[in-house]
């Protein structure tokens, strides 16, 4: 029963926190709040279901099995392009003023949401897939190539023929897929393949594999990023700017560059989390908007700019979820007085259930207002 | 920190009221009386966006969950409806409770009988939870984004419970108005629609004169204090979690007449009012009108909203793209908004012809220096 919520609890929570761990990235070093990260979410999603199409094509049929996981980098890739290109031509203007970002993403987030409506998703494909190339073809180039005057007329037609990709791709995927060559505002589900369908049985419980799939995801998201931020260069670098940027901007290190790095990651992150999201239920424009409130609030209650403070929040959350919201508090404790276990019965809904959370959770800020671990500073601001 | 340019102009001002006094006047001869309705809606939500300038263009607090409070006023006003017109009903109460198998009224429905405390209840209840959320909040200095998260969570929070509690308020379904009496005559009826109207009208310009009080003199001052430099204030001795907890339930309190209007003008409150989006709009009103000026937030919500509706009868599905890129265009072109940049590098060839070349400077910069700062040692 217990190891039944807390599997629950660990399931509800591994959504949130893969779901989290790039707002928390992305807000613990640049102070921005992205609002449009559930929809990158959402677009995780969609790759996820445009990849399952093109694997029930007869070329590639052989290798359905596998669609899930080609999706997880994939999704990566897509939300990672699509926020590298909101940081390069929004975001970066509005470095230093949270509030304004807060609204400037709102706003790409309400044409994200409306493009996926109204735009097939052939012809999205095709768009991303000439946003990939006309973005990494010029870095391809040797350095003396791009060094000489004229690398601007090399990345000028890189973008020509990036477009040229993009627009026959598009034409390629809507021709052979029919499902993604209208555009449709409903919502459309994405089957798991039949290994990841049914149940698995650990100690006597019974545990959907859907549900085990997304907390590896999560698993293998969390290492990596960790590796990333802790063994690599860049990650070296991208935890210099996150402690000081001035400094690190003094001693050479590129913060525009790390600026765009960290954004990528955080909103592949975000694509990452579509995977999961997609296989819990049915995609829709409207998808990542159930998540993102929560997602926020894991930031909130675990801290700026510290991993483990996202881990502890996700976690937390989900199990109270879990518990408050399925009422196992009362067959944990069958016989507690009438009135607590009214009050108990009066939350046990899920909508319910995120009320007494936010209850929670100011009450615990007025303790710590800035959260489970929070970083050490002697600002006045802070 | 130069106040005085924050004001307008008083000749632009006085220009600007000249139109809509005259428009408003004229307004119930010259529309039909669908428009009409739709106006009285777009003015009423007018009052919600003086108190968004309130909080956020005056004391850089932005607040994402302004929508609780507009709910909460139309609740009022639709509980105290739906009471008075509930005397050909089982049990003498609401129909929708028989829906449920509820025979007792609710307790806290109970005080709604009255129509005196109904008109307190419609700005005083949504000012006390303003008052209180916002004590809580500002208490631990959480400002900034982490503010703004949180009034979102909250507004979330509401919405599932409203949502949620079909047997105390009508759940998902909302409380209809226009099928109840007020003076013996269907609220949904014209003339009683018309004379929304003209309480609106009535209560948009008195709401104005009370932000314009509110923001002169040595308060508003302490509120453009807080925006421009909090700890400054802080260790000049003044204690801000007062004066942003006041100023917060002022705008709670214009967010609730204001829900109070639209739902009786509109003829139905839900909790649809409290969805995240909506509270956001209510933001880019002001932001596109010009915030710190009370006036583009009047003339923000209004045109924005009309705006609105004329868009989505022709072209239905570009309204988000238009509004999406409305947000990203006035925060990075416009920063000041519309009247902003009138008044400041704006098209100075009409200031002159209207005799005022002299040069204003624009609105100044929010907390953005110290507040980059503070994120980036922290």
């Amino acid at each position: 029963m217990l190891l039944d919520s807390l599997f629950n609890g660990v399931a509800i929570g591994s959504v949130l926190l893969v779901a989290a761990l790039g707002l928390a990235i992305v807000f613990g070093l640049m102070g921005v709040i992205n609002l449009a990260h559930g929809e990158l979410m959402m677009l995780g999603a969609y790759t996820t279901y445009v990849t399952q199409l093109i694997f029930k094509l007869p070329l590639l049929k052989t290798y359905y099995n596998a669609y899930v996981i080609v999706s997880i980098f994939f999704a990566f890739i897509v939300s990672g392009v699509v926020g590298i290109l909101l940081e390069k031509t929004v975001i970066r203007k509005l470095y230093g003023s949270p509030l304004e970002t807060l609204l400037a993403t709102w706003g790409v987030s309400l044409i994200l949401q409306q493009f996926v409506r109204s735009v097939p998703l052939a012809y999205g494909t095709g768009l991303v897939i000439s946003l990939i190339i006309g973005l990494f073809l010029p870095s391809v180039f040797s350095s003396k190539v791009k060094e000489s005057i004229n690398f601007k007329y090399v990345k000028f037609s890189s973008w020509i023929f990036a477009a040229l990709v993009g627009v026959l791709s598009g034409n390629l995927i809507s021709s052979s897929v029919s499902k993604l060559s209208r555009a449709s505002a409903r919502n459309v589900d994405v089957t798991a393949p039949a290994w990841m369908r049914g149940q698995v049985e650990i100690l006597g419980t019974a545990f959907p594999k859907t549900r085990l799939m997304i907390i590896i995801i999560t698993l293998i998201s969390v290492i990596a990023i960790t590796l990333f931020l802790n063994q690599s260069a860049w990650g070296m670098r991208i935890r210099a700017v996150t402690q000081n940027r001035e400094m690190s901007d003094c001693l050479g290190i590129s913060t525009e560059k790390v600026d765009v790095l960290t954004f990528g990651i955080g909103s592949g992150l975000a694509g990452v989390a579509g995977v999961a999201v997609s296989l819990l239920g049915s995609v829709g424009p409207n998808v990542g908007g159930n998540y993102i409130v929560g997602c926020f609030m894991v930031v909130v209650l675990g801290g700026v700019g510290n991993l483990l403070g996202t881990i502890f929040a996700s976690f937390g959350i989900g199990i109270m979820t879990d518990l408050i919201g399925a009422g196992r508090l009362l067959s944990i404790w069958p016989d507690m007085p009438l009135p607590l276990s009214n009050t108990i019965n009066f939350f046990a809904t899920t909508s319910m259930a995120r009320v007494m959370i936010f209850a929670l959770i100011v009450i615990f800020l007025q303790f710590k207002p800035t959260g489970l671990f929070p970083q050490k500073g002697r600002m006045v601001e802070s | 920190m130069e106040f005085k340019n924050l004001k307008l102009s008083k000749k632009t001002t006085f220009v600007i009221w000249v139109l809509i006094i005259a428009f408003i006047i004229a307004a119930p001869s010259i529309l039909p009386v669908f428009r009409l309705n739709l106006l009285g809606r777009y003015l009423s939500l007018a009052i919600v966006a003086l108190g968004v300038d309130l909080i956020w263009g005056f004391t850089g607090l932005l607040s994402l969950g302004q929508g609780i409070f507009f709910a909460l006023g139309g609740y009022c006003a639709a509980m105290y409806l739906q009471i008075t017109s509930s005397s050909e009903f089982p049990n003498n109460i609401p129909e929708f409770f028989g829906l449920y198998g509820v025979d007792n009224l609710p307790f806290f429905w109970e005080p709604f009988r009255s129509p005196i405390f109904s008109l307190f209840a419609i700005w005083v209840i949504p000012a006390l939870v303003a008052g209180i959320l916002g004590f809580l909040v500002f208490r631990n200095r959480i400002k900034g984004v982490y503010f703004s998260i949180l009034t979102q969570a909250a507004l979330l929070v509401f919405f599932n419970f409203f949502n949620g509690q079909q047997k105390l308020i009508n759940g998902t379904n909302g409380l209809k108005t226009d099928v109840t009496q007020l003076f013996g005559q269907m609220v949904g009826s014209e003339s009683i629609q018309r004379m929304f109207f003209w309480i609106t009208a009535l209560l948009v310009i008195t709401a104005w004169f009370f932000s314009k009080w509110v923001v002169k003199g040595r308060f508003g001052n302490i509120l453009i204090g807080i925006r421009d430099d909090e700890p400054r204030v802080r260790f000049t001795g003044y204690n801000p979690v007062l004066f942003k907890t006041i100023i917060f339930s002022i705008a709670g309190g214009l967010a609730g007449i204001s829900g109070a209007l639209y739902t009786v003008q509109s003829g139905i409150v839900s909790p649809q009012f409290m969805t995240v989006p909506f509270s956001i709009e209510m933001v880019i009103w002001v932001a596109v009108g010009g915030r710190g000026t009370l006036l583009g937030a009047i003339l923000g919500a209004v045109l924005i909203n009309y705006a609105k509706s004329l868009v989505s009868e022709a072209l239905p599905a570009s309204w988000m793209f238009i509004q999406g890129g409305l947000f990203i265009l006035v925060v990075t072109a416009l920063p000041e908004g519309v009247l902003g940049w009138v008044q400041g590098e704006g098209p100075r060839n009409l200031l002159q012809r209207l005799g005022l070349k002299r040069k204003i400077e624009t609105y100044p910069s929010l907390e953005i220096k110290n507040e980059t700062e503070g994120l980036k040692n922290e």
